[in-house]
């Protein structure tokens, strides 16, 4: 051992976050052994914002491959067709589409989700309390594919009922008109993206209930405050950032998820103002149901498409972990 | 509502009235009955009409009950644990019914004959046949992913906790994070995009274990990330006065007191790939035949076997598809159980 180098590994005086600020003397790696670590573990680091690069260079280079031959307008062509000459393709109804189911899913999933968290934080008897949560832990891990199976299967004969009300009551509003088809419709994808990412959004938001300061509830407990109330006034102000951030990333997952969309859907290359009669189609949908078919020119139609899907759950993604950090820094001094 | 609750005064007057402890259950009683009254009289033939209706006037009714009662602040509390309750009870129904629903269909299919035979010579519309070629493809190909992105996350991991500061360890924090939210059909294009189209390489299970590894990678960092920070500094500080190295620190004293915890994070992160259908879909291609070797010719899997036999359409093919989502559940399931169970016995003594 060489003793005299030792004074340069001096320990992070910090307790337990060894990420603090603290400036460190260190020149670091003095022995061969730490040079060859230190490298080895930054070089990983690195190597993964070099596959994050990778992933945009390379998609982009085989789009602009597709793009420069393609001889619709990418942005408002309502069509797919890559395997004609001259080809001629467009992300609009991918983009309808993907929005739509996205949008539906969240509407219907995280006002339960939250009803869920807060049942698992302030409702349920502490018994109870725990194994649901587990057990919601355990659903999370459930694969797309049997999400996607189980909604083809069982979940599509199920929605006619409700699809016949939608369409005899609110029909007159034109989303909701129905022909009778099959029900494999935006509505139904939506539905089903909602049952996949509640536990997700239910697993962050019941974390973020869970660490609600005491304190607060306790002072408008003592104030004569309902259970509503002290949730109202205490529980859900604190908890806001963490409901959003945890719904953007169930959005996240609800735009790019593929297998589930592909069962359920019958697609089209449409836009439908009726959300109840099947067509239309998603970024992911589209990929995985047009890859097989594909030539190498529609391999690089559908890598198109799916860098926009990268860049809008970057976007979906970033803007999530931008209010996660935000919230961390308050919330050290509210806890 | 026939059951008119009764207004009890309390002794103390500081507290208002106060219904009885089985006013719910009356209210509840009362709604089932007027919506089972309504449902015959309009002649409604759908039994979930007749809950929504009940459903709605036992909130109705709680709260007009409740506010002449008790006032109004004590009716909005009890229709929000009302709807509280009612948001549990509506997420349970599909949760529930996708595990009942796996568990009955797959138990048709489900033997040891499905388990060690392939689809080789089986055509979609007879029975028969198995998930052996799709399990061993699924299992190399998972096993691939995690001998790649287990060192490389692990690694980056010790880097951020134990080296990082400055600009380039918070790219890397940023970009993990960013990373997670990558959809699977995405990571799967990325490695179609360059292994395929740009090398010339063929569709192989080796494909798809790289989109994996990618899938995988930002959640070993993030749940290593976790275990590192929680090992107590006092650790590393005896160790390094000692004059051990920090390399050795590193690898004798601050990984073996958070194995538990990266192991519970790599077994998550295994199973969160096990389940992932779309970038073996673009990148292994499938098979019915065995294919022992991932790294030439297409491999089957068995999220994609589930999606082939769904699409094949015949009722052989659905419940052998069933079946193979019982075992992938199954996988799933015991390798979460078994990660948190780890989690619980090796779990470092500072935790929370």
């Amino acid at each position: 051992m060489d003793i005299s180098t030792q004074s340069t590994e001096a320990p992070p005086p910090a307790p337990r976050s060894s990420g603090a600020s603290q400036k460190r003397a260190t020149r670091g790696a003095t022995r061969p052994g730490d040079r060859v670590f230190l490298a080895l573990s930054r070089g990983s680091g690195i190597l993964l914002l070099v596959i994050m690069a990778a992933i945009a260079v390379f998609l982009t280079y085989r789009a602009s491959l597709a793009l420069s031959k393609n001889e619709g307008n990418f942005l408002t062509t309502f069509e797919w067709n890559t395997n004609v000459l001259p080809p001629v393709f467009g992300i609009a109804v991918l983009a309808f589409g993907t929005v739509v189911s996205a949008v539906i899913a969240m509407a219907l999933a995280v006002p339960v989700a939250v009803g869920i968290a807060l049942f698992i934080t302030h409702y349920a008897p502490r018994r109870l309390g725990g194994p649901i949560a587990y057990v919601i832990d355990l659903l999370a891990a459930v694969p797309s594919i049997v999400y996607g199976l189980w909604g083809a299967i069982v979940l599509v004969p199920h929605l006619n009922g409700l699809f016949g009300w939608l369409d005899h009551y609110f029909g007159w509003t034109g989303i909701f008109t129905w022909q009778g088809g099959a029900p494999r419709s935006m509505l139904t994808v939506g539905i089903l993206l909602a049952v996949m990412i509640l536990p997700i959004i239910t697993n962050v938001s019941r974390e973020v209930f869970r660490q609600a300061p005491q304190m607060h509830q306790e002072a408008a407990l003592a104030l004569g405050a309902t259970r509503w109330e002290v949730i109202r006034m205490s529980v859900l102000p604190f908890g806001r950032s963490g409901v959003i951030s945890a719904s953007m990333l169930g959005l996240g997952r609800a735009l790019g998820e593929t297998m589930a969309v592909a069962t359920v859907l019958s697609p089209s290359f449409d836009i439908q103002a009726s959300l109840l009669d099947p067509g239309g189609g998603t970024f992911a949908q589209n990929i995985a149901s047009k890859f097989n078919e594909a030539t190498v020119f529609g391999q690089d139609a559908l890598i198109a498409s799916g860098l926009v899907l990268f860049i809008i759950t970057l976007l979906v993604n970033g803007a999530a972990r931008y209010i996660i950090n935000r919230r961390k820094e308050y919330s050290g001094a509210n806890a | 509502m026939s059951n008119a609750p009764v207004t009890r005064k309390h002794a103390s007057s500081l507290r208002g009235g106060n219904l009885p402890k089985w006013a719910p259950w009356a209210i509840a009683a009362g709604a089932v009955a007027v919506a089972v009254g309504i449902g015959l009289g309009a002649g409604l033939d759908s039994k979930v009409q007749w809950g929504l209706i009940a459903a709605i006037l036992f909130v109705l009714g709680t709260y007009v009950i409740a506010a002449r009662v008790e006032g109004r602040r004590q009716a909005k509390d009890r229709v929000a644990t009302n709807l509280v309750w009612g948001c549990f009870i509506v997420a349970v129904i599909p949760l529930a019914s996708l595990i009942w629903e796996t568990v009955k269909r797959g138990a048709k299919a489900f033997d040891m004959y499905f388990l060690t035979h392939s689809m080789g010579v089986v055509a979609d519309n007879e029975p028969g046949g198995g998930i052996y070629h799709a399990l061993l493809g699924t299992l190399e190909q998972v096993g691939i992913a995690t001998l790649i992105a287990v060192p490389i996350g692990v690694l980056t991991a010790i880097y951020l906790v134990e080296y990082g500061r400055g600009k380039l360890a918070g790219a890397v924090t940023f970009f993990v994070d960013v990373m997670t939210g990558i959809p699977s059909i995405v990571a799967g294009l990325f490695v179609l995009s360059f292994w395929i189209l740009i090398l010339g390489m063929g569709y192989s299970g080796f494909a798809g274990a790289m989109a994996l590894a990618i899938l995988m990678m930002p959640v070993v960092v993030r749940s290593t990330e976790e275990m590192l920070k929680l090992v107590p500094n006092e650790l590393r500080e005896a160790s390094l006065a000692l004059g051990i190295p920090k390399w050795r620190t590193i690898i004798k004293v601050v990984l073996p007191t958070s194995i538990g915890g990266i192991t519970t994070g790599v077994m998550l992160a295994v199973a969160r790939i096990a389940g992932e259908t779309a970038p073996v879909l673009l990148l292994v291609w499938g098979t019915n035949f065995i294919n022992n070797n991932p790294f030439d010719g297409p491999q089957a899997s068995l999220p994609l076997y589930i999606y082939r036999q769904y699409s094949a359409g015949t009722d052989v093919a659905t419940d052998r598809a069933w079946a193979a989502a019982l075992v992938l559940i199954l996988f799933v399931m015991i390798l979460n159980m078994g990660a948190r169970a780890i989690a619980r016995w090796k779990a470092p003594k500072t935790g929370r």
